[in-house]
């Protein structure tokens, strides 16, 4: 039976152009610019300085508190410099530069291709390989997974779930590594779920994709409490709270983390991280992207080594369109456009979409007809409309009351307005004031 | 790098639906009624509806253009579909100049006078209709004769007049009924009245087919013709001597018309189903009250209007089920 979330939700074109288009390895690029903040918490030390010799899968930059992670080398090379460049958040950012020299790899890694179904480590072992590895969610979020991994004092997970949903239009890199590396994510959920001590995870996969649901549900007989659970197409259901309802039915209260409903929620792809952190010793230094977008000639998915330039990623798609108006780093949901083409794939970077020029302006909006379709929209109950006048005038303890940071930034409301209404932007800078406000109340 | 690349935050797509195609959605569903009332009441129909129509367009064009001085927004649909609703809601022998004014009053004092298309507390056509019957009694509600009914009249009066003019003469129900269409001939629409207001049964399929492209949801309309069915229903089971069943209430006197489309304005009505269902609630106990115990025969026009300015006190108490709970 297909589960989906009840509240709101829309669903765009889904336009997946490279689904069936199996992961190629980028070739090694010339340099990188490997960014030492590329998760969510404190920005990692760098341990390296100029003229270094460094090794890929090397330590380059140190995790900094228990809510950061370490940054390893992707190549081996020479570090050029440490010091600013864009990401793709648009701001000049600290990272490691290294001119690439042959593919000379840390001896500890395994990198034969077969694959290690048993293991015999306890959870606090695992938890310590995966923090050393530099595993974040690479779904998008980056938020360090060791993190998740522990519960805070009093609470107990009880289930585990794998977000397979993939809801962003365009993106296949998730989908493409159920297909090929379906064993080793399986292997990356048990040790995941040794980590937590539960007895339960639950793939959740959006039946747009059959035969990855087909492929693991065959998979997972023969592994122990692993299910996978089909899900209808709706947007956005890859959202942490909104899988988890779809899933088990509950509800994350606000404010709260999933914990509180006694789930953790991981990626496909961080599942396959992991396998590969603690069954081949292999740190996080490479990832899937999914390059496309409707003028691209060849839409794929690639294996890029972090800190490889967006641009060699688009040269090996085919180059950059004549028509494009806009590159996005992630899916059009969410996705950030990105300024220029220097900026590094980091481990939360999911696709690159390329899109027309016709299809990157935004029409001039036009009065609230007050239709409600942004509030029937809403995955998280809330009123666009109301928030984005109440942001754009500035009366934030409303906003706050109407519960503006509940809002998840999924985009449904700005995607649905018939009068075009930027909702969105007005109600990210009114969750932002409200923020500040909250914590200036606290201190 | 030769080019520059667009930034702009997400999300990076848009669905390509747009407030325009939503108006003519309405326009569309409104037709099959129009059609009715010019194939009944002649090319009379037709006249009152251009009127009404192009009356509604100059004014808005004109007050935004000359007086208020903004980019005139005619095109978007609505000041059509206020147009419309007015000649829905009017005799097809009215004066042309009754339909002027009325047609200023919707736009200018109940449209633009808020700030246009959005900030409006009452539906406009609303407004034109009220300001019409208040000013002009007579013509407003003297009907020319349903072509389709085969009666021998120049004027009619409508079902819910004949009955409240019966009750107040001491006339029992079962007599009054010998000068009533039968609720089959309210159905499809052999009856007199207002333009748009004859066929439920056409009203219904516009209702329908703006459900079915979701211009609309059920709950506004459903819970007006509940609540009028529901208490219609109590009083007709008590004294069916005096009140007339519940199913005559429902298919006459203009509620399918006001419950579908008029009290549907989405500028007008609450944000969330609640809501909707509380203002649905409210129009149709204030309608039946009306229609039992008021002056007039008819009072779905007063009631949404009531409502309308209740709507932004339901929008600030009554708030969508939230995701994870209070
Ligand atoms: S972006 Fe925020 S307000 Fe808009 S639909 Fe998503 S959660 Fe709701
Ligand atoms: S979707 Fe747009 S027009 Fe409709 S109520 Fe929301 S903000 Fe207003």
């Amino acid at each position: 039976m297909l589960k989906t979330f009840k509240l709101g939700g829309v669903h765009p074109p889904e336009n997946k152009l490279s689904a069936d288009k199996e992961i190629q390895v980028l070739p090694l690029p010339k340099s990188v610019f490997i960014p030492v903040a590329q998760h969510i918490g404190a920005p990692a030390t760098p341990t390296v300085k100029r003229g270094d010799e460094v090794k890929v899968g090397q330590v380059i930059a140190k995790s900094s508190s228990f809510v950061s992670t370490n940054i390893h080398s992707s190549v081996s090379g020479k570090v050029k410099k440490v010091d600013f460049s864009e990401d793709s958040s648009g701001y000049p950012k600290q990272g490691v530069f290294i001119d690439v020299a042959g593919d000379e790899w840390i001896d500890e890694i395994d990198r034969s291709e077969e694959l290690a179904r048993e293991f015999d480590i306890d959870g606090a072992e695992i938890i310590k390989k995966i923090q050393e590895a530099g595993i974040v969610g690479l779904g998008g979020a980056t938020f360090p997974t060791h993190v998740k991994l522990v519960p805070p004092k009093g609470m107990k997970a009880e289930v585990l779930l794998i977000n397979g949903v993939e809801c962003e239009p365009y993106l296949t890199s998730d989908h493409r590594l159920m297909l090929e590396k379906a064993d080793e994510i399986l292997v990356g959920i048990q040790l995941l779920m040794k980590a937590l001590n539960v007895e339960k995870a639950v793939i959740g996969i959006e039946n747009n994709k059959p035969n990855a649901i087909q492929l693991l549900s065959e998979k997972t007989k023969n592994y122990k409490g692993i299910l996978v659970q089909p899900l209808k197409v709706k947007y956005p259901q890859g959202g942490e709270k909104q899988l988890i309802k779809a899933v088990t039915g509950k509800e994350v209260p606000s404010g709260g983390l999933p914990i509180a409903v006694g789930a953790v929620v991981s990626n496909v792809g961080t599942a396959f991280a992991v396998y590969e952190a603690v069954q081949k010793n292999k740190p996080l230094f490479e990832r899937v992207v999914t390059i496309t977008g409707k003028g691209v000639s060849q839409p794929s998915n690639f294996k890029v080594r972090i800190g490889t330039s967006t641009s060699e990623l688009v040269e090996s798609a085919g180059g950059l369109p004549e028509s494009t108006g806009k590159v996005i780093s992630g899916g059009p949901m969410m996705g950030r456009a990105i300024a220029s083409l220097e900026v590094p794939v980091t481990k939360g970077t999911s696709g690159i979409l390329i899109m027309k020029e016709e299809e990157s302006k935004r029409k001039d909006y036009i009065a609230c007809i007050r239709c409600s379709r942004c509030v029937s929209v809403c995955p998280m109950g809330l009123e666009p409309y109301l928030l984005m006048t109440l942001s754009q005038k500035q009366i934030f303890d409303r906003a706050e009351n109407d519960r503006v940071m509940d809002c998840i930034e999924c985009g449904s409301c700005s995607y649905t307005c018939p009068s075009d209404r930027p909702l969105l932007d007005y109600i990210r800078f009114g969750k932002g004031k409200v923020g500040q406000i909250i914590r200036s109340k606290k201190k | 790098m030769s080019k520059l690349l667009i930034v702009s935050p997400s999300p990076h797509v848009h669905s390509d639906d747009s407030t325009q195609k939503i108006m003519y959605r309405v326009v569309l569903a409104m037709i099959p009624a129009l059609a009715w009332s010019v194939f009944v009441f002649g090319l009379d129909a037709l006249r009152v509806t251009i009127i009404a129509v192009l009356a509604c367009l100059a004014f808005e064009f004109l007050i935004q253009k000359y007086l208020i001085k903004v980019k005139p927004t005619v095109t978007d649909g609505s000041a059509l579909i206020t147009g419309i609703l007015l000649a829905f809601n009017v005799p097809s022998n009215i004066p042309w100049w009754i339909i002027v004014i009325g047609s200023l009053a919707a736009i200018g004092i109940g449209k633009l006078s808020f700030g246009g298309l959005g900030h409006n507390i009452f539906n406009p056509a609303l407004v034109g209709r009220v300001f019409m019957l208040i000013s002009f009694p007579v013509q407003m509600t003297s009907w020319p004769v349903n072509r389709q009914s085969g009666i021998d009249a120049v004027t009619s009066a409508t079902p819910l007049g004949i009955i409240k003019e019966g009750i107040s003469n001491g006339t029992p129900i079962s007599e009054i009924s010998q000068s009533l269409p039968s609720t089959f001939e309210l159905f499809w629409g052999g009856i007199g009245g207002s333009l748009g207001e004859i066929s439920a049964v056409l009203l219904v399929i516009g209702g329908l087919y703006m459900l079915y492209k979701k211009v609309i949801t059920w709950h506004i309309p459903v819970s007006i013709l509940a609540t009028v069915g529901v208490i219609a229903g109590i009083f007709w089971m008590v004294n069916p001597a005096i009140y007339i069943n519940p199913l005559y209430h429902i298919l006459t006197g203009g509620l399918m018309l006001g419950a579908i489309f008029m009290a549907t304005d989405m500028v007008s009505s609450p944000m969330n189903p609640k809501g909707q269902v509380i203002y649905g609630v409210g129009i149709g106990v204030i309608t039946i009250s009306i229609r039992l115990f008021g002056a007039y025969p008819e009072g779905i026009s007063f009631a949404i209007l009531i409502m309308n300015a209740v709507t932004p006190l339901i929008n600030y108490y009554v708030k969508p089920v939230r995701f994870g709970g209070k």
